[in-house]
Order: C-alpha cells, then sequence, then structure tokens
C-alpha cells in the first residue's frame, strides 16, 4: 500500500521557507476560488445534478470539514469516542434561531455567544461522561444528542417541531453580503473558520495539550501515571470540539434561516464521524480529504435518486474494509523532535 | 405532571413494563453476546431488528398466506402461525447476524485494526439495511394482520392480563433462560466464554474463533428476531425506521445492566421498560428517553460499569 501521507510530510520536510509559503499560498488561491470551479468547462466535472453545486460547496462539504476537524480533536487526537456531536452544532444552530429572532442581535455578534453555550455544554457533559471509559462515554454522548434534539422538539421557546424560522442572514462584511442564494460568500467565511481551526489544532499538536491528548490516547492509565490531568485535558478536548460545532451551528441556521429538530438527528453525528474514521483519524489532511468525500459523493450521485444512499453505504462499508485506517492514515508513530524534548 | 398514575395504574404499568422490558431483553442480548465475545458495540443490530419485524410479517402474510384484514385464527392453526413466524424471523435475524458479521467484522478483525473502523463499518451495514429495506418497502408503513385474538385472562390488581403480555413474558423468560444454560452448561457456550475470556488463549485451546464469533452473531440475531416477532404482535405495524429508536433503548438497557453479561441484560431490559412506562404515565411519552438516558448517567456515575458489572466471569485484559 503506498503511504501517500509520509510521501507528503517527506517533501513537506525538504521544502525550505519560500518554497512552503508559496506552496500554501496557491492551495489557499485555489480553493478560495472552488465556488466558480463549475463554471470552467476543465473542471466542470465537479457539477453535482439537481442541487447547485455552489451550494453542496457550502452544505454539506464545508460544513462538514469544519465539523469533521472539531470532532477529530476528540475522537482522532484524544481517542473518546463521542456519538453526540450534533448536540454541539444543534446548540450553535439554536443559540443563532432564537438569539436571532428575538433580541437586534446580528450573527456575528452571536458567534461569541453560539461558540459559549457549546463549550459550555461540553463542559456540563464532559464533567461525569469523562470519567467513563470507551464504549460507556459513546453511548452517554449518544444520549446526550438525542436528548438535545428532544428538548428542541417539546419546548415552547424553541418552536416544537416547527422549529425557528425567519432567522436573519449574517450583515455584510468587507463589503462581501450574505444572502441565502449567495453561497460564494458563505463558502468563503467558512473556508476562513476551516484555516483558524487548522491553525489552532496545529499549534496545540505541538505544545502540552496535544502532547497530553496524544498520551490519553495511546495508554489512559499511563498517562496518568506520568502526571497528566486526565480530566482537565479530556475536557479541553471535548470543549474544543464542542466549540468548533457550536461555531459551525451558528453559521448554518444563519445560512439556512430555518431550523428544525430534525436537522440534528443521530445520523449528523454519524455522518461526522464516519467523515474522521473513513478519512484518517487524528491526521487533519486525512480528516478533511474524507469530509469532502463523504459530503460530495451522495449529491454527486443524486440522479440514481432512490438507492443512493444505499450506494452511499455500500462505498462506506467497502472502503472501511480496503482501507481499515482510512483514506490517509496518521504516522504510525509520531516522532518528537529534539528541540522539543528539552 | 401526573403523579396520580403512581396510585391508581401502578401494577398496570408494572406489567406493560415488564412484557415491554422483555423485548428489550431480547434485543439487548443481540448486543450483549457480540460485546462479550468482540468487545465491539455492535450497531447493526439495530437494523437486524427492523428486519425481523418485516420477516413476520412476510411469514404471516406472504409465506402462510393470511390475508393482512384477514380475522383473528383459533386453534391448531393459530399456534402453528405464531410458531412458525416465531422461528422464520428468528432464523432470519440469525443468519442476517452471521452475514454482518462476515461482512463488517471478519476482514478487519484478520487485520487487527482499531476499534473505530468496525463501528463505522457496522454503521456502514446498517445504513445499507435500512436503505434496501426503505426501497422495498416504498418508506410505506408495513401492517401486520391480527391473528392473535387480544383476549384477557383477568384483571389482578387493576393489571390487565392480555394473552400477548403473558406470551411475551412466558416465550421471553423460556429464550433467555434457555439461553443462559446453554452458555453456562454446554460446551459450546464453554467456548464462548472462553472467547470472551482471551481470544489468544481460546485459540491455543483449540478453539475455531471464527467459528465461535459466528455462532455469537447466530445466537444473538436469533434472540432479537424473537423480540421483532413479539414485537409485531403487539404494536401491528412496522416501519423502515423502527430499529433505531428499539436499538437505542435495548443498548441503553444492556449497558444499564452491565454490557458483556448476559444476566445484566435481563435485568437492565426488565428495568429500562418499566422505568419507560412510568415516566411516560408521569411526565408525557415525549420525556421518555431523556429520563432513560438521565438515569443511565446517574448509575454509570455510581457503577461506571453498570448495575450489575461487567461479565461476571471475565477477567479484563
Amino acid at each position: 500500500m503506498i503511504n501517500i501521507r509520509d510521501k507528503g510530510a517527506a517533501i513537506w520536510e525538504n521544502w525550505n521557507r519560500t518554497k512552503r509559503v508559496s506552496f500554501v499560498a496557491v492551495v489557499i488561491v485555489l480553493v478560495a476560488f472552488l465556488p466558480y470551479a463549475g463554471t470552467f468547462p476543465l473542471t466542470s466535472f465537479l457539477n453535482t445534478p439537481i442541487t447547485s453545486y455552489q451550494a453542496v460547496l457550502v452544505y454539506p462539504i464545508a460544513m462538514f470539514v469544519l465539523m469533521a476537524l472539531g470532532l477529530n480533536i476528540v475522537v482522532g487526537k484524544s481517542g473518546l469516542l463521542d456519538l453526540g456531536y450534533v448536540a454541539f452544532f444543534a446548540i450553535g444552530a439554536y443559540t443563532m434561531g432564537i438569539l436571532g429572532t428575538m433580541t437586534h442581535l446580528n450573527t456575528w455578534e452571536i458567534l461569541p455567544f453560539g461558540i459559549g453555550f457549546a463549550m459550555l455544554a461540553g463542559l456540563l457533559l464532559g464533567l461525569p461522561a469523562l470519567r467513563l471509559r470507551g464504549d460507556y462515554l459513546a453511548i452517554v454522548t449518544l444520549g446526550f444528542g438525542e436528548i438535545v434534539r428532544i428538548i428542541a422538539l417539546n419546548l415552547r421557546q424553541t418552536g416544537g417541531p416547527n422549529g425557528v424560522v425567519g432567522i436573519p442572514n449574517p450583515p455584510p462584511i468587507f463589503g462581501q453580503k450574505f444572502e441565502l442564494n449567495d453561497h460564494a460568500g458563505y463558502f468563503w467565511i467558512i473556508f476562513v473558520m476551516i484555516m483558524l481551526v487548522i491553525w489552532m489544532v496545529r499549534r496545540f499538536t505541538v505544545r502540552r495539550p496535544g502532547r497530553a491528548w496524544e498520551a490519553i490516547r495511546q495508554d489512559e492509565d499511563v498517562a496518568a501515571l506520568m502526571g497528566v490531568n486526565l480530566l482537565v485535558y479530556k475536557l479541553w478536548s471535548f470543549s474544543i470540539g464542542a466549540a468548533i460545532g457550536g461555531a459551525a451551528g451558528v453559521i448554518y441556521a444563519s445560512k439556512v434561516m430555518f431550523i428544525a429538530p430534525d436537522m440534528f438527528t443521530f445520523n449528523v453525528s454519524v455522518l461526522i464521524l464516519a467523515c474522521v474514521v473513513f478519512g484518517g483519524m487524528g491526521n487533519m489532511w486525512g480528516v478533511i480529504l474524507g469530509a469532502s468525500i463523504l459530503a460530495y459523493l451522495p449529491e454527486r450521485i443524486r440522479f440514481i435518486s432512490n438507492s443512493r444512499q444505499l450506494v452511499f453505504g455500500l462505498v462506506l462499508l467497502v472502503i472501511m474494509n480496503v482501507r481499515p485506517d482510512g483514506l490517509l492514515p496518521r504516522k504510525k508513530r509520531e516522532k518528537i523532535k529534539h528541540k522539543e524534548v528539552k | 405532571m401526573n403523579f396520580s398514575v403512581l396510585t391508581t395504574q401502578f401494577w398496570s404499568l408494572c406489567l406493560q413494563g415488564v412484557a415491554l422490558g422483555f423485548i428489550y431483553v431480547l434485543i439487548s442480548l443481540g448486543y450483549t453476546m457480540v460485546y462479550g465475545v468482540l468487545r465491539l458495540i455492535n450497531f447493526a443490530n439495530s437494523e437486524v431488528v427492523m428486519v425481523g419485524t418485516f420477516a413476520t410479517v412476510i411469514a404471516q402474510v406472504t409465506i402462510l398466506k393470511n390475508a393482512a384484514d384477514s380475522d383473528p385464527l383459533h386453534g391448531f392453526r393459530l399456534i402453528y402461525t405464531l410458531v412458525f413466524a416465531l422461528v422464520f424471523s428468528a432464523l432470519v435475524c440469525g443468519l442476517l447476524g452471521v452475514l454482518v458479521e462476515l461482512v463488517a467484522y471478519r476482514r478487519l478483525r484478520a487485520l487487527g485494526t482499531n476499534r473505530l473502523a468496525s463501528l463505522i463499518s457496522a454503521i456502514a451495514v446498517s445504513i445499507v439495511l435500512s436503505e434496501a429495506v426503505r426501497i422495498y418497502s416504498h418508506s410505506a408503513p408495513l401492517t401486520s394482520p391480527r391473528l392473535l385474538e387480544k383476549w384477557s385472562f383477568g384483571e389482578v390488581a387493576g393489571a390487565n392480563f392480555r394473552i400477548d403480555t403473558v406470551m411475551i413474558i412466558v416465550a421471553g423468560s423460556l429464550i433467555f433462560f434457555s439461553l443462559d444454560r446453554f452458555v453456562n452448561r454446554s460446551r459450546l457456550g464453554k467456548a464462548i466464554r472462553a472467547v470472551s475470556m482471551s481470544e489468544e488463549n481460546s485459540k491455543l485451546m483449540g478453539i475455531n474463533l471464527n467459528r465461535v464469533i459466528s455462532l455469537t452473531f447466530f445466537i444473538g440475531g436469533l434472540t432479537t428476531g424473537a423480540a421483532a416477532f413479539f414485537y409485531t404482535t403487539v404494536y401491528e405495524t412496522t416501519q423502515f425506521n423502527v430499529g433505531f429508536n428499539l436499538g437505542l433503548a435495548a443498548f441503553t438497557a444492556a449497558v444499564l445492566g452491565g454490557i458483556g453479561n448476559l444476566r445484566g441484560a435481563f435485568y437492565g431490559g426488565i428495568f429500562l421498560g418499566v422505568l419507560e412506562q412510568f415516566s411516560s404515565a408521569i411526565l408525557g411519552s415525549q420525556w421518555k428517553s431523556v429520563t432513560v438516558f438521565l438515569v443511565l448517567v446517574l448509575v454509570l456515575l455510581i457503577k461506571p460499569s453498570g448495575i450489575f458489572g461487567e461479565a461476571v466471569q471475565q477477567t479484563r485484559t
């Protein structure tokens, strides 16, 4: 099996600073032009039938990449199985929905609230749940995801099964307007958020929390023995993941202008988790690739409308069996650089 | 909040809860058997239940040619129909369980990969199953004919002993106790217990690992299929998406009792059934799952490995 991940890492290591910077700049420019890729003849094969390509690019693709990166911190970096990630997405979306319709705050002012509430929920869930191990944590988080949905379904304040309607679009920033059918703006704003998350995760990985997460993932008991405060670092990872989910929720609610409880089912959690595992747990680039493919594929094969989920399931099954570590797995053993050790 | 039901319907709710609990017990055996052996959540089990409910209706309507609006049957024909549907559903689910193991788990197990890969491939299988049934049934609910007339044996302290309630409790306990005997007394049961203690050592002892694991999935599927039959007999309708909620409740029951432990699944299932009945009577049925999960979190906080602990006879490695 060719290890693309190691090949890529080796090339990256051998480049000097100018080469790296120019490569990143080229990639950023290319991705930023993605919304218009459907109009060029060379790249028009990207176009999706039925749904507009630009809409697909925002939701699900960019949104899934963002959420998968968030979940990757929890599942991939620290090895905590979270089956209720959709709860944080829902909390962000409902924060936007309720504050956006009841108060005069705009999306950018609500964004911190959404992130804050999601983090708070992550802490509240994490304090009892993170003392549990493995599959027990999985079932408790799964239950939490369902509880959030059921509460949204039954409370009067959240509009019950009808959800929240008439959520305002974000106000323009830097002259870029945001309207329901103008997808490029949303794509760029989510792209900026994705880049921020990538930067944040890269910084974390080489610093204390990253090392603590890695230790926890490999062996909890040994990590505790070496003096890693398990609960504190697990809570960190959980609430950072939650914050990213909440941010995604705020943007999502503000874009579609309407949210209802059945947008936040267990299936979404499963799909995001599938993105993480499918792409390669713990490796950000793999996760990004996995999320893009899993979000894009069902839309691309919409022409077989009735059985497209069936085909999706079959593809997922085959790929998991052929490449169980994901498309781009993480390096088997992360090398520690000499200067970090001292 | 309606606490008056505690005095007026106490025994009735208990009886209903126990009957519902037996359905959960039988499904959660499908989870707990597999978990005991492989240490994996068999995510596809919820869709196996769903297929079982369809198999029950197909056995009654297509194979035995009872019209969808046929009158209740009597005498030998009734017993024959019910037993046939039960066996058919159990066998279909058992074989499906074996198939799920072959497709979703075997290769990954041979490669020795992380547990999450198996989880995702099991989830993929459940997507395939539920989508296949959705397309087959055109997303429409399927009604089962009322072949069993629901007469009552009589009331004791306000609890109505209806024939289907009694049937579930009697047949459910028979199935559970014979399974318990099988696992704890028979040679094959001993092999299952050995594999759950240590795969490596049981291999050294000459146990055919793949066969034992297939057997475990088969047995888990059998009980799950039986549960699907009882579910269809009581509720008389099914749809391609019934699996999720049933599976979730049954899995919660297994965790509540201590996953990997047969008797834990039994008490967990009954407890959960009763709890659900009481919480829907007191708080309204929409808060049922919330109560269940809050209780689950509390139980896990106080006793992190479930009420009865993980498999009593096992040592964790």
